[in-house]
């Protein structure tokens, strides 16, 4: 199987002018944010939407991806006619800090006068210093208040980072499929994935681009299990059951037949790192590890939205194990705490934490709506 | 009214007494409706009274109606999701033809008074003369459009009468402060001041409360 990685190519971005500050106490100084718009910004500026990206997504929401020629990872949800309305909203995507689609992070050169990535030496980041960079950028294109700011999985920590760190920069916030932490079953996964790549004899303690090699065994071992949490047991035996699907070219008679859902995985894996670089995964993993919005509050999620008036709506959906919707409940709890203004529902799917990306029509609906009746409180 | 059976809380069409409600509800203020169903009252008190209206609904389904229609609704339940409230985050809480179905009708109602400065509560009148009629005549619970379903299957677990109500708001310390009494069409019905008479002829009875004055909670 192919596992070489994709040709680099150029993306649009924007290098922000002011340092910034790490939660680590580094300070970043010439950040890049790769980002990619839709729509057209009203001259109030005030119909700005922006998408925040999950661990391996990136800018490319709403369009042929540039590198894998895949469409845009959420082009049911933004575009003309769909629920972020890009005939009526400004839709911004960026890739996070700590990516690899064009942002500052680990493939970065380390800074102007090296060449040398940062690699496995690029600062600890935290799902707060991604949206910090993010509302830099924010910045940069003059806009004063998001309309909304909406994300799945580790997007939707980003939302709840912003509405907790940018309250009047944040009209409505909808985080979905989400936690207000990353709890000790979703480290433990992602630490499964990175002891692989770790492991893996090409990662050469991080500086695999030295000898022009990649971990690709190790990542897509990460990618593979971290594929599985993405996925519910009914939506496994209803896409493979059991079905056997061809032989494997390694492992003699034991391997002589190949389960369809191993012959799944392995794709997943091996078109994965074709895009991913290594150290990004190790370091975006790690910022998910480490979010806990209430611990920056005193241990209280409700005194992260304290005096808050931006309107939220939490989804979660019903077979997601990864991000159960008792961790939505919490969210709206603590907003409860506050008497924050919540919408909160959860869909039933059996698609697991996928789902958010998948074609819901429950779920696109309540997206449009919420997003209709905040346009009309906004008054946009 | 035919409801689904898995479905815990009484159907209701929230059209009937939404008028009456709206009526007791000030212009510009923060409203808390629980059990909202479609939302038909928070949509209503946004638009003609301008007031933060929001909504509480057990049915997951219809939850997703409502937000979907673009209303500020949360899937909770009134039995347990009013303990996360603050103190006062309210001018109103509502609780339409629901009290009758919660598990602690009279915790509901502390919550709602502790949350809120006013609570409106309506519900079902099980002191009309048809159901009395019916259970003194038949010997067997009664069976009109409003109590449809048998004693077994019905979600509405805490039946009362208007006079019961009374009491109950005398014995918590609530000040009554409007009542009436109307008929399933959400009209007026003309016993204004003669509450025995109300609970007689009432199909469902309307209140406003609010804490009797020293009642206040020291925080």
């Amino acid at each position: 199987m192919d596992m070489t990685p994709l040709p680099e190519i150029t993306h649009q971005s924007l290098r922000i002018r002011r340092p910034l500050p790490l939660d680590c106490g580094i300070v970043l100084d010439g950040v890049t944010i790769a980002y990619r718009t839709y729509g057209i910004l009203n001259a109030a500026r005030s119909n700005a939407v922006l998408v925040c990206h999950a661990l391996t997504g990136d800018q490319y929401v709403a369009e042929t991806h540039p590198l894998t020629g895949k469409p845009g990872w959420w082009n049911r949800l933004v575009g003309s006619d769909l629920p972020l309305d890009t005939e009526r909203y400004f839709v911004i995507c960026a890739n996070v800090l700590g990516g690899c689609m064009g942002s500052t992070g680990p493939r970065s050169p380390r800074d102007g006068n090296h060449a040398e990535p940062w690699g496995i030496d690029f600062p600890p980041i935290t799902i707060q210093d991604m949206v910090r960079a993010q509302k830099m950028l924010i910045d940069e294109l003059r806009i004063e208040r998001l309309f909304a700011v909406i994300g799945g999985s580790m997007g939707g920590m980003q939302v709840l980072a912003w509405a907790a760190l940018y309250p009047n920069a944040v009209f409505a916030a909808l985080p979905i499929a989400t936690a207000a932490y990353h709890s000790a079953q979703n480290i433990a996964f992602h630490e499964v994935g990175r002891q692989a790549i770790l492991g893996d004899p090409d990662f050469r303690e991080g500086r695999y681009w030295e000898q022009g090699v990649i971990p690709a065994q190790g990542l897509a071992v990460a990618r593979m299990t971290a594929h599985i949490t993405y996925l519910s047991e009914a939506a496994l035996s209803r896409k493979f059951g059991r079905r056997i699907q061809g032989g494997s070219d390694v492992g003699g008679a034991l391997f002589g037949e190949r389960f369809a859902v191993e012959s799944y995985l392995e794709h997943q894996g091996s078109s994965f790192v074709r895009r991913f670089d290594a150290n990004s995964y190790l370091s975006i993993t790690r910022a998910m590890d480490f979010f806990d919005l209430a611990a920056d509050y005193g241990g209280s999620l409700a005194a992260a939205f304290r005096n808050t008036r931006t309107r939220f709506l939490l989804v979660s959906f019903s077979s997601d194990w990864l991000f159960p919707t008792a961790e939505s409940r919490a969210i709206a709890r603590a907003l409860n705490q506050v008497a924050a203004n919540i919408s909160f529902v959860e869909i039933v799917s059996d698609k697991g934490h996928d789902a958010f990306l998948l074609d819901e029509p429950d779920f696109s609906r309540t997206v449009a709506g919420f997003l209709a009746g905040s346009a009309v409180a906004a008054g946009i | 009214m035919a409801k689904a059976p898995e479905v815990r809380y009484v159907a209701k069409n929230m059209r009937v007494d939404l008028e009456l409600i709206a009526s007791m509800v000030a212009p510009e203020t923060r409203v808390l409706d629980i059990g909202c169903g479609d939302g038909a009252l928070i949509e209503h008190l946004f638009r003609t009274k301008g007031c933060d209206a929001r909504g509480i609904e057990i049915d997951m389904a219809v939850v997703t109606r409502a937000v979907a229609h673009g209303l500020p609704v949360m899937q909770g339940d009134a039995d347990t999701d009013l303990s996360h409230y603050p103190d006062h985050a309210f001018d109103y809480v509502i609780l339409s033809r629901t009290l009758q179905a919660v598990e602690r009708p009279r915790e509901v109602l502390r919550q709602m008074l502790r949350i809120g400065t006013r609570a409106i509560v309506s519900f079902p009148n099980f002191g009309h003369w048809s159901l009395r009629w019916q259970l003194l005549v038949t010997g067997r619970m009664p069976m009109t459009k409003t109590w449809a379903r048998m004693w077994y299957e019905t979600p509405n677990i805490h039946p009362c009468t208007i006079r019961d109500f009374f009491v109950l708001c005398q014995a918590e310390g609530y000040t009554v402060e409007q009542w009436l009494a109307a008929d399933e069409a959400g009209h007026r019905a003309p016993w204004r001041r003669w509450p025995m008479l109300a609970n007689l002829f009432g199909e469902q009875g309307l209140f406003l409360l609010r804490r009797s004055s020293g009642e206040e909670s020291p925080h």
